[in-house]
């Protein structure tokens, strides 16, 4: 399959016209700063929902300590926009806070990942945990008080870029020869190792990529609103991203996106029913998961739509 | 030495405490697979039920801790029956994302009603204290010991000498096969939950009498220990919950004892992982597959 | 085509759900007769009970000059309440629709310094005064980094460093202490500030800090520490944070036979703290404040009847002072004489003896309020003595 194919173009195209279509709003401020905000979490949370997505929906390895990886990413950002606030030291930061999470990724990943199921994701949730105390009782972190005064130098443009190139990447894992592999070894870890394929390695690979992406979440985060401390990280962030992956499709980016961008309007809707507005979202959570347990898509992406049309067209098995 | 010891008194009850929440997650993980995390904050209920009972009809311990059982036994099948029944079918993420629904919805439902303050227990227990050789016991710790003990040991009685507690295990084991023995699934996982959630009623009025302090977020973090502690004994193994349990309130306080306190939690999570890599199913966890 | 399809659904469904945050204030347009002052604070997640208490405070003042005829001359003051859930980026969010709006004069809240910290860039972006009851970080709130005042940030708390100092004066002074153990909360910004604050003062004045433990909140067993504690050797037992936690290390340590006094700061001030201790083990018990229940001051005396009144307990500093809060802003809109974000902000900074129930202040060049405190003592739960430093 060549790169200019039909439907790559479709896709580049609707990318663009997203953002065109946007872009015009803002100009025209019909979507006012509050909009923005929106449109940026959303983006955040699309980049996190994707990444978590690949580890534990296509790898089927379940973690529970996303928020920890979006807190390495956040806090090496801000560190280094606090020192250089330029926007190379904001793509040096972003780019950096993907890599030290990475990092730790592999580090936390290679004795990890021989665990299988809920204990993976208790141990996720250690480790969580472990990095938040950390940056609590640190002094560069600045402690409880956190990090305050971040120059804000990502904007709606920076936010849409990572978004797209978190899941044109992801996507393209996905279906290269290790995602084949990532996605074997949710299917049947034994089968896929008598297959000869190296579990530990690509599930660690695929542990280093969702932690990358998850740190270029959190220095997104760190450089558009301002101040970090270490309780935004805590185990409700890894369970609300959690919630997104779920409710999108475990297994399905075009699930996570939709549901990222649902979710988090959801979430901006609700700030004004004060009493009751967490009360409504865990009534819809129950509600939805009752109705839809597989989450909007399924395991079904959105170009599987335009393949079936296409009667298979599109896809490569 | 007498600090040690003290330490090891302050270790055993707050360790029983966690060993009580433990012991629901454990039965339920080991009949349906499911981390319930609602369980914390029926945890939190059962404080409240204890509360309003010892407030407002001035009844005493027994019959505090009898009725907050009761109200959370019910409140558990309610939410078995009303929540996850429906999803038994379902992959057990989706099962877990509902049970995080209702413990939000919990949590915030109480909040509504009862506001986000602390409250104090009214005085149900004695509150004396005595000195054995320099080491500080109080009355209520012995209850708190005396009370977990006891219900562990009746639990431990239902599941190994009963024919409900045999068809538990059968569950467990194999549920598909079980109903093919004629046993009632269904009945016996809400049996599962009616004992849990007694369970973590009876903790939530042990904790609001000992440490006199209830509020509508209570249940996170000990729900969190707590299944740290099923998770470090071995999931599904009752035993393992109560070694799991004591064992973590035990590390907790020696290392904020002789250690640094504010690394308490990041300590016990660490332990906990390297436990996990050494026996990666817990202390007594049974050896077997398992996809998720 | 269903692709393109699916997407101009979800944009659509998008651009429905936008529209309606936008066009969310509930208060429709403003009209003329009533002045709108927005409200974000933190009514759910884990800071809940301060934000809520706050909230309190400032509906019960607003609900007064309200029923009393209004602000400027007969214009009811309306307020529109946001919950941010405990969280920054939450309550930059509802800055910004706030502000966006162009209907408010001014903004209060959060509570916590961070949460505070998150919609100053809002309000000095839209020029709109923002002040908090609560956010008592010394740096960075006021006064920014480079040493400017930010024009539209006001508080009117304590800072932490006047605070600690404070207590670590009269813990060395009027006690006598030469060693002082600090347990602290260590997941709260306003408890380390006390206790970095406390420890450098204490050991200026020639006191030495022997111990320094924490905590995190929501805690309830200190028991180990507090053991560990027990078997150093020191004067005074300095416990930064809040009653909730407060209360039981002091219930815990006089169990364990603890005897030493052991002090707090504003944090301590609820009527929970002696029930969560129990009466008896509230003894040698002082902590810094506001006002004081003994006070005889009329103000103090019909706020707390008035709040016992209509809820049945004793209100504690967070009420206190978002009940202030409300009073506060009203009389800043009354001495710019017109409900106009820019005239408030002078007014707000040209504070001259405002007095309210937590004591009266002014406001210095820095923004920061320049008022006095009381240190109370307890004995057997009961307030026994005040202080004024």
């Amino acid at each position: 399959m060549g790169m200019i194919t039909k439907k790559n173009i479709l896709i580049l195209l609707s990318i663009v016209a997203t953002f065109a279509v946007v872009q015009v709003l803002r100009t025209m401020n019909i979507l006012t700063n509050f909009h923005e905000i929106t449109l940026a979490l959303i983006c955040i949370n699309i980049i996190l929902a994707v990444s978590l997505n690949l580890i534990t929906g296509f790898t089927g390895q379940f973690s529970l300590g996303h928020a920890g990886f979006m807190s390495i990413g956040a806090y090496t950002c801000a560190l280094i926009l606090l020192k250089y606030p330029t926007m190379w030291g904001f793509l040096a930061g972003i780019i950096a806070g993907g890599i030290a999470s990475a990092l730790v990724g592999i580090i936390i990943g290679l004795p990890t990942l021989r665990l299988k199921g809920d204990y993976l994701a208790i141990a996720t949730l250690g480790m969580a945990e472990i990095i938040r105390v950390i940056f609590l009782n640190i002094e560069i972190t600045g402690g409880a008080a956190g990090l305050a005064s971040i120059p804000r130098i990502a904007n709606w443009f920076w936010m849409f870029f990572f978004a797209v190139i978190s899941v044109v990447f992801i996507n393209n894992f996905i279906k290269s020869s290790p995602g084949r592999a990532c996605i074997s070894i949710r299917e049947d870890e034994i089968a896929a190792e008598s297959m000869g394929i190296n579990s530990t390695k690509y599930k660690v690979m695929s542990f280093a990529i969702g932690a990358f992406f998850a740190g270029i979440g959190g220095g997104l985060y760190a450089s558009y609103f301002f101040f970090l401390k270490p309780n935004l990280f805590g185990f409700l962030k890894s369970i609300d991203m959690l919630v997104i992956v779920v409710l999108g499709g475990l297994g399905s980016l075009t699930g996570s996106v939709v549901a990222a961008v649902l979710l988090t309007l959801l979430t901006t809707f609700l700030q004004q029913f004060t009493a009751v507005r967490m009360i409504l979202y865990a009534l819809l959570l129950v509600v939805i998961m009752i109705f839809r347990p597989k989450g909007i898509m399924g395991t079904s992406e959105i170009t599987d739509l335009l393949g079936r049309i296409g009667r298979g067209k599109g896809r490569v098995e | 030495m007498e600090t040690f010891v003290q330490q090891l008194v302050n270790g055993l009850s707050l360790g029983s405490i966690y060993a009580l929440i433990a012991l629901g997650y454990t039965m339920v993980y080991g009949i349906i697979k499911l981390i319930n995390f609602a369980h914390g904050d029926v945890y939190m209920l059962g404080a409240y039920v204890g509360y309003a009972v010892t407030t407002f009809t001035g009844l005493g311990f027994f019959p505090a801790i009898i009725i907050s059982m009761a109200a959370c036994a019910v409140l558990g099948m309610l939410i078995e029956r009303v929540a996850y029944k429906p999803l038994r079918a379902s992959s057990r993420i989706a099962v877990l994302i509902t049970a995080i629904g209702i413990s939000l919805l919990l949590e915030y439902v109480m909040m509504y009603f009862v506001g986000p303050e602390v409250r104090s227990y009214p005085d149900v227990l004695s509150k004396q204290h005595f000195e054995l050789g320099g080491v500080v016991v109080g009355v209520q710790q012995i209850y708190i010991v005396v009370t977990a003990v006891v219900l562990m040991a009746l639990l431990q009685f239902i599941v190994k000498n009963t024919k409900r507690g045999k068809a538990m295990r059968a569950v467990s084991i194999d549920a598909d096969a079980a109903q093919l023995m004629g046993i009632d699934v269904n009945r016996t996982i809400s049996f599962t939950f009616l004992l849990g959630s007694a369970l973590a009623g009876a903790a939530g009025v042990l904790v609001g009498i000992y440490y006199n302090s209830i509020d509508p977020l209570m249940g996170v973090m000990p729900g969190l220990k707590a299944f740290v502690a099923a998770v470090f004994g071995g999931i599904g193994s009752i035993p393992g919950a109560m070694i799991g349990g004591v064992g973590i309130g035990v590390i907790e306080t020696l290392v904020s004892g002789y250690g640094s306190s504010m690394y308490r939690d990041a300590a016990v999570f660490a332990l906990l992982i390297v436990i996990l890599i050494v026996r990666p199913r817990g202390l007594l966890g049974k050896q077997t597959g398992e996809k998720l | 085509m269903k692709k393109i399809l699916a997407i101009v659904c979800v944009l659509a469904l998008a651009g429905g759900m936008l529209s309606a945050c936008g066009k969310d204030s509930g208060g429709g347009d403003a009209k003329s007769d009533t002045v709108q002052i927005g409200v974000n604070y933190e009514l759910t997640g884990d800071v809940a009970t301060y934000g809520n208490d706050s909230v309190n405070g400032i509906k019960m003042a607003i609900d007064e000059v309200n029923a009393n005829g209004g602000v400027l001359g007969g214009k009811q003051i309306e307020l529109i309440v946001k919950d941010d859930k405990s969280d920054p980026a939450e309550s930059t969010s509802i800055e910004e629709s706030l502000m966006g709006d162009g209907k408010i004069v001014a903004a209060l809240g959060p509570a916590t310094s961070g949460n505070f910290r998150a919609v100053i860039p809002i309000a000095t972006n839209y020029g709109i005064p923002v002040i908090s009851s609560s956010a008592t970080a010394d740096d960075d709130i006021t006064v920014d980094k480079n040493g400017n005042v930010r024009e539209f940030v006001f508080r009117t708390c304590f800072t932490d460093s006047f605070q600690g100092k404070t207590m670590s004066n009269f813990a060395f002074n009027e006690l006598s202490a030469k060693k002082a153990v600090i347990f602290g909360d260590t997941s709260s910004d306003y408890a380390k500030g006390l206790a970095a604050n406390f420890k450098s003062n204490f050991e200026s004045l020639g006191g030495a800090v022997v111990g320094e433990e924490g905590y995190v909140a929501k805690d309830k067993d200190f028991n180990s520490v507090l053991t560990k504690i027990k078997g150093q050797d020191f004067d005074v037992l300095f416990v930064p944070g809040y009653y909730q936690e407060a209360g039981l290390i002091i219930k815990q340590a006089r169990e364990l036979g603890i005897k030493q006094p052991i002090l707090g700061a504003d944090g301590f001030d609820s009527p929970e703290l002696v029930n969560l201790a129990g009466a008896a083990n509230a003894t040698d018990i002082y902590f810094s404040n506001h006002y004081s229940s003994l006070d005889k001051d009329p103000a103090v005396v019909k706020f707390i009847e008035d709040y016992k009144a209509a809820n049945g307990t004793e209100p504690g500093a967070f009420i206190a002072m978002g009940y202030d809060l409300g009073k506060y802003i009203v009389d800043a809109i009354e001495r710019a004489g017109a409900a106009d974000a820019k005239a408030i902000a002078k007014a707000l900074a040209e504070t001259k003896e405002f007095s309210g129930v937590t004591g009266t202040f002014s406001v210095d060049k820095d923004h920061n309020v320049v008022k006095s405190a009381v240190v109370i003592k307890l004995e057997n739960g009961a307030q026994v003595s005040a202080t004024r430093v």
